[in-house]
């Protein structure tokens, strides 16, 4: 019996099937290609192939190439630079007053009491106020000029930067100042080796949500106000029925949008390499 | 370093009549303590007993906290926490070098980390240490300043057995390199019982047992004359063996 067994060569395959309770991933996996444009992309084509089959009015819809010949007679007739400088401009010196407020007054606000005393209760009163409705408030102040227009965009932009920043800065945990009183840090590196450090995942939430309140504040300003800029090409071409104008505005705001979305998240992601989270 | 022998009669800190209050319950009732210049002490209580009080109060910690008494302890102290209580946006080098001076400061560092057995890891996240790594670069950003009384509250709390024992040797062993006094906060009697040279039970806020341990190092757990030791140990903290 036993030569029997030893002769014959026993082969075990190696077993494919193995009998334990597979573990589901909890994690999203690993990210497709150029994943973010993949929506866009499906509804550019579908857009496409609806125009090429007549399916859509051109006077309420035109087509893509409608649309991007239109871009390019604006662009080289001189129109469009020169209203795509303005609105930058105004979002650019907007968001940067916005930025810097809400900054400088979260730091205020949570390193000091007195600051905090001052700052918070009045910001909040300020968000408690829909900003738009100042609208009509600033133009009586500042005429209806640029100053009133980056002004909106400005307090727009700083409300959520001071909310989630000063959120940080008051939540930094406490075994960390007890770290650094045992190091026998000073209150200036306190800050800026811990408080602001820790703070930071904080301010950059506030900072994306103000770089997308920028243009939503751009847009509501210049369609509703303006005398120059994207929203008053689009305004102007309502009046003379042309969509295929107020598109080109559309696109051009979604591409801004888009790429100031992009470039922020870029930095954070520089930034804050020491995070490992579900997104990398 | 070689110890200053001054280090030997001075003692590293001096507490008298040291007495603590949280909300009108006393936890500290006037504690009189001398820890002598590079001696290596463990601290014994029930949880709740005021180790951490007594700890936190020598550390100078205890901002708001109700109390009196004389305390003198050294320039240099090194607390080493339960948790690593390593910053999560610095790498391991710069967490070890944190309020740390000098020219001089980054090879002390990179030294340090040598000496727990980090080399190689300076430019590593926390994140992406183990539990006992990460202890040991804790370890190691308390030893750079060279303390002259290093503060440990429970260090091994939380690590897993193996890990703790091989902590145990790498404590004893930087502080026979160094020769810090050394305050151990522990629960477990036969940790104290490993490393230290003398052991005190805090109970009801006082001082109950001040025991010197007088067995050559390394000891091991089964070496049967510490067993009269850990019995008086737990005698003093209420515990019997057949309970």
């Amino acid at each position: 019996m036993t030569a029997t067994t030893t002769t014959a060569p026993v082969v075990t395959e190696p077993r494919e099937r193995v009998r334990r309770p597979r573990r589901r991933s909890l994690s999203p996996g690993r990210r497709l290609p150029a994943a973010r444009l993949v929506g866009p992309a499906l509804l550019l084509a579908v857009w496409a192939a609806a125009s090429a089959a007549g399916r859509l009015d051109p006077g309420a819809i035109p087509a893509p190439w409608t649309v991007l010949r239109t871009a390019g007679h604006l662009w080289t007739a001189g129109t469009l630079p020169t209203d795509i400088a303005t609105s930058v401009e105004r979002a650019a010196y907007g968001f940067a007053i916005g930025l810097v407020a809400g900054v400088v007054l979260a730091l205020a606000s949570g390193l000091s009491r007195v600051g905090e005393a001052l700052i918070d209760g009045t910001v909040n009163l300020n968000r408690a106020i829909p900003t738009l409705g100042l609208i009509p408030l600033f133009i009586l102040w500042l005429g209806i000029g640029e100053a009133f227009k980056i002004a909106i965009i400005a307090i727009v932009v700083y409300v959520p930067i001071y909310l989630n920043t000063h959120a940080a800065l008051s939540g930094i945990d406490s075994r960390f100042v007890e770290l650094a009183e045992v190091q026998g840090l000073s209150r200036l590196r306190f800050v800026r080796q811990i408080v602001i450090p820790g703070a930071l995942p904080g301010f950059f939430v506030g900072l994306r949500l103000g770089v997308t309140g920028s243009w939503l504040g751009l847009v509501v300003l210049e369609q509703i106000n303006a005398t120059s800029g994207l929203g008053y090409m689009m305004f102007q071409a309502q009046n003379y029925g042309q969509s295929d104008v107020i598109l080109v505005g559309l696109l051009v705001y979604g591409v801004f949008g888009l790429v100031s979305d992009s470039a922020v998240r870029l930095i954070e992601r520089r930034v804050l390499s020491w995070r490992r989270t579900l997104s990398s | 370093m070689a110890p200053h022998t001054e280090q030997l009669t001075r003692p590293a800190a001096r507490l008298r009549g040291l007495t603590r209050s949280f909300d009108g319950r006393t936890v500290l009732d006037g504690i009189d303590l001398d820890l002598p210049a590079g001696q290596f002490t463990a601290l014994l209580g029930h949880s709740g007993s005021g180790k951490s009080t007594l700890l936190r109060a020598v550390a100078g910690l205890d901002h708001k906290v109700a109390g009196s008494g004389r305390l003198d302890a050294p320039e240099r102290v090194s607390v080493v926490f339960q948790d690593s209580r390593l910053l999560p946006w610095r790498r391991v080098l710069d967490n070890v070098l944190l309020g740390l001076d000098g020219k001089d400061a980054e090879r002390k560092g990179r030294q340090a980390l040598a000496e727990v057995g980090l080399e190689g890891r300076e430019r590593a996240w926390p994140s992406e240490l183990s539990g006992g790594e990460a202890q040991r670069a804790a370890l190691a950003r308390s030893l750079v300043r060279e303390p002259e009384l290093l503060l440990a509250d429970e260090p091994f709390g939380a690590l897993d057995a193996l890990t703790r024992i091989r902590m145990h040797g790498l404590l004893r062993e930087l502080w026979k390199r160094h020769r810090p006094a050394v305050l151990l906060v522990t629960h477990d009697v036969d940790e104290a019982i490993v490393l230290a040279d003398r052991v005190l039970v805090l109970e009801k806020g006082r001082i109950g047992l001040d025991l010197t341990i007088d067995r050559p190092h390394p000891r091991s757990y089964r070496d049967p004359l510490l067993g009269e030791y850990r019995e008086r140990l737990l005698a003093a903290l209420g515990v019997t063996e057949d309970q």
